[in-house]
């Protein structure tokens, strides 16, 4: 109930947001820090919650972006019709690592790299083949319309990832509560004695990684209607799937706000050291290393561990 | 189907730079069948010691060949201080924190790389740069003959280590059972820095013979990081013996993948047979199981 009342307080902040803050900067600050928080929410569910730790989140990211950009520059669909078809292909390549991966029993580290060796599979797939591409990627045409999910001010865009970022928070509420969220955090815990009282484990998991996907390709698909452009690097790269994991980590593995108070922390250490460095490359990143190097030594539940309420 | 020629001279190229791969495998597969870590850090470490090579060379004019002995004991200096001041203090006992923690460093390294270097790919040119062997019909880079040659040696000397030294029982010893270890008086904690030392060693000398004929910049350790995974899983997790055939495969692999499928598609082959092993085999082509 706290955690719904915490969602709702939140989600009418930001609604109001446009009307008193116009800066162009801010408000842009705010839609990327809660489409981070999507991605490290969709991390979240499968690593947090699951305690399945993917370094290969990119290939659910990869998946929606190109799955909007194909429907629409190649079969001509609407954004709003494809954003379903998007977010099922990803729920899709989920239960395929994940039928994969779960069904010969891979966890810890191995699965770890076999989803990193799957993003680089599909990072190369995207690079090769002409209907994605290939190398140059996709750019979509400006359209400037509601009606396509192109919208003339970022109000549009931040009520559009505001929805799918309160989305990924009500399945996350949904975990702490619901009996199949007690299975997920039972198998994340002990797999044996989970197994033991009952719980399908593969069955679990699987669905824990189609959830996953479907949110993490909606992280995508929301990308590409924001930069109108994807390329195999972009989408399939690692870089996305060490954000996802980092603003789950930073924040708080396996909690409801953490990934969005990650994101917050991410963005306010990366605009913060890009201030002090002038716009340095890869100084942001440096700090988001030595962050999450310090959050694992000293801080292991984010900071969610710093309000002590123990999950 | 192709020119047997071309096939011998690829098959060839794939064989040096496989010696090389196994060199930088055989130093993962070490850390891991030590310290049962995975060291994600470890291609952001071979980037950075392909950086000391280039600089030495450029600021220096040391020959990367001759680099040789430095750039071993700086790789090892920072491996066993890396390991003794982070990657030790930050595990708590949990392998996923360990994992955590070297993707951290990995990611500092790298950008790290690219605030200080810029992304710019950066070569050396030596006298001996486009030299080419002929070797039973094929011609052959004269780089890739000392990388393999080289990589061997080094492969010799770290085996040779391992099996006769004082040091190479007491890490054979931590490897297989700590606690016994701790007990009959082995500091297993220098034991696992010195591991960790030795493993970025390995990348120290790769580097010496890997830039020669090779490039640098930031991100060139992402490439190797998967294809030396790929190669200490094929070799079964902590085999010496299955890490150089698994490098020797992989290369060959990666060389006629190239060939058949073209630069973009040939590397696929490498993630395909990875993601395989690990499914169907995970205990490694050679069942040598720790």
């Amino acid at each position: 109930m706290r955690d719904l009342v915490l969602i709702a307080l939140f989600t009418v902040a930001v609604l109001l947001l446009p009307l008193f803050v116009t800066s162009g900067f801010l408000l842009n600050l705010v839609v990327m820090t809660l489409y981070l928080a999507l991605l490290g929410q969709a991390w979240n569910i499968l690593g947090g919650f699951g305690g399945q730790f993917s370094f290969g989140h990119a290939v659910f990211f990869g998946t929606g972006a190109y799955a909007m950009a194909v429907l629409q520059v190649k079969l001509g669909l609407n954004a709003w019709a494809a954003l379903p078809a998007a977010l099922a292909l990803g729920a899709a390549v989920g239960l395929l690592v994940g039928a994969l991966s779960f069904r010969y029993g891979l966890k810890g580290s191995y699965f770890a790299l076999v989803t990193l060796a799957f993003a680089e599979v599909f990072r190369i797939l995207a690079n090769t083949f002409q209907f994605t591409g290939a190398g140059v990627g996709i750019q979509i045409p400006l359209r400037d319309s509601a009606a396509d999910m192109q919208f003339s001010g970022r109000a549009g865009f931040l009520y559009t990832i505001l929805a799918l970022c309160v989305a990924g928070q009500l399945v996350a509420v949904w975990l702490r509560h619901s009996r199949y969220g007690a299975w997920l955090q039972a198998v994340r815990d002990n797999e044996e004695s989970a197994a033991a009282l009952g719980v399908d484990v593969f069955r679990v998991k699987l669905v824990a990684i189609a959830i996953s996907g479907a949110l993490m390709s909606a992280g995508g698909a929301f990308y590409l209607q924001y930069f109108r452009y994807v390329d195999p690097h972009i989408a399939y790269g690692p870089a996305i799937s060490v954000e996802a994991l980092l603003a789950a980590i930073v924040g708080g593995m396996g909690t409801v706000f953490g990934p969005l108070l990650g994101a917050a922390a991410l963005h306010a250490v990366g605009e913060g050291t890009r201030g002090l460095m002038e716009n340095a490359p890869g100084v942001n990143l440096v700090a988001y290393g030595v962050l999450l190097v310090l959050i694992v030594m000293f801080l292991p539940r984010g900071i969610m561990g710093l309000f002590g309420r123990k999950n | 189907m192709l020119d047997p020629w071309i096939l011998f001279a690829s098959v060839l190229n794939g064989l040096t730079t496989g010696a090389v791969y196994a060199l930088i495998a055989l130093g993962l597969t070490l850390i891991y069948g030590v310290l049962h870590i995975i060291n994600f850090a470890h291609g952001a470490a071979l980037m950075m010691a392909l950086y000391g090579v280039y600089f030495l060379h450029r600021e220096a004019g040391i020959d990367p060949y001759l680099a040789l002995p430095v750039m071993i004991v700086l790789m090892f200096a920072a491996g066993y201080l890396l390991y003794r001041f982070v990657i030790g203090k930050a595990s708590h006992g949990r392998d996923e924190n360990i994992l955590l923690v070297t993707l951290g460093v990995a990611i500092v390294l790298e950008n790290l790389a690219l605030f200080l270097w810029r992304s710019d790919t950066r070569t050396i040119e030596t006298a001996y740069t486009f030299t080419m062997v002929p070797i039973g019909g094929a011609l052959i880079a004269l780089p890739k003959l000392v990388a393999f040659a080289g990589a061997l040696a080094a492969t010799g000397v770290l085996l040779a280590i391992i099996a006769r030294t004082d040091l190479g029982r007491a890490i054979r010893a931590c490897a297989k059972e700590r606690q016994g270890a701790r007990l009959v008086g082995i500091d297993v904690e220098h034991v696992f820095a010195m591991s960790f030392g030795i493993g970025l060693a390995c990348l120290g000398a790769a580097a010496c013979f890997l830039l020669p004929a090779y490039y640098v910049n930031p991100q060139v350790g992402n490439g190797f990081v998967l294809i030396a995974f790929t190669i200490v899983v094929l070799g079964g997790m902590g085999s010496f013996a299955g890490a150089l055939a698994g490098g020797f495969l992989i290369g060959v692999v990666e060389s006629l993948g190239g060939l058949w499928l073209g630069e973009s598609l040939g590397q696929i082959g490498i993630f395909l047979i990875f993601i395989a092993v690990l499914l169907f085999r995970p205990q490694g082509l050679f069942g040598a199981r720790a």
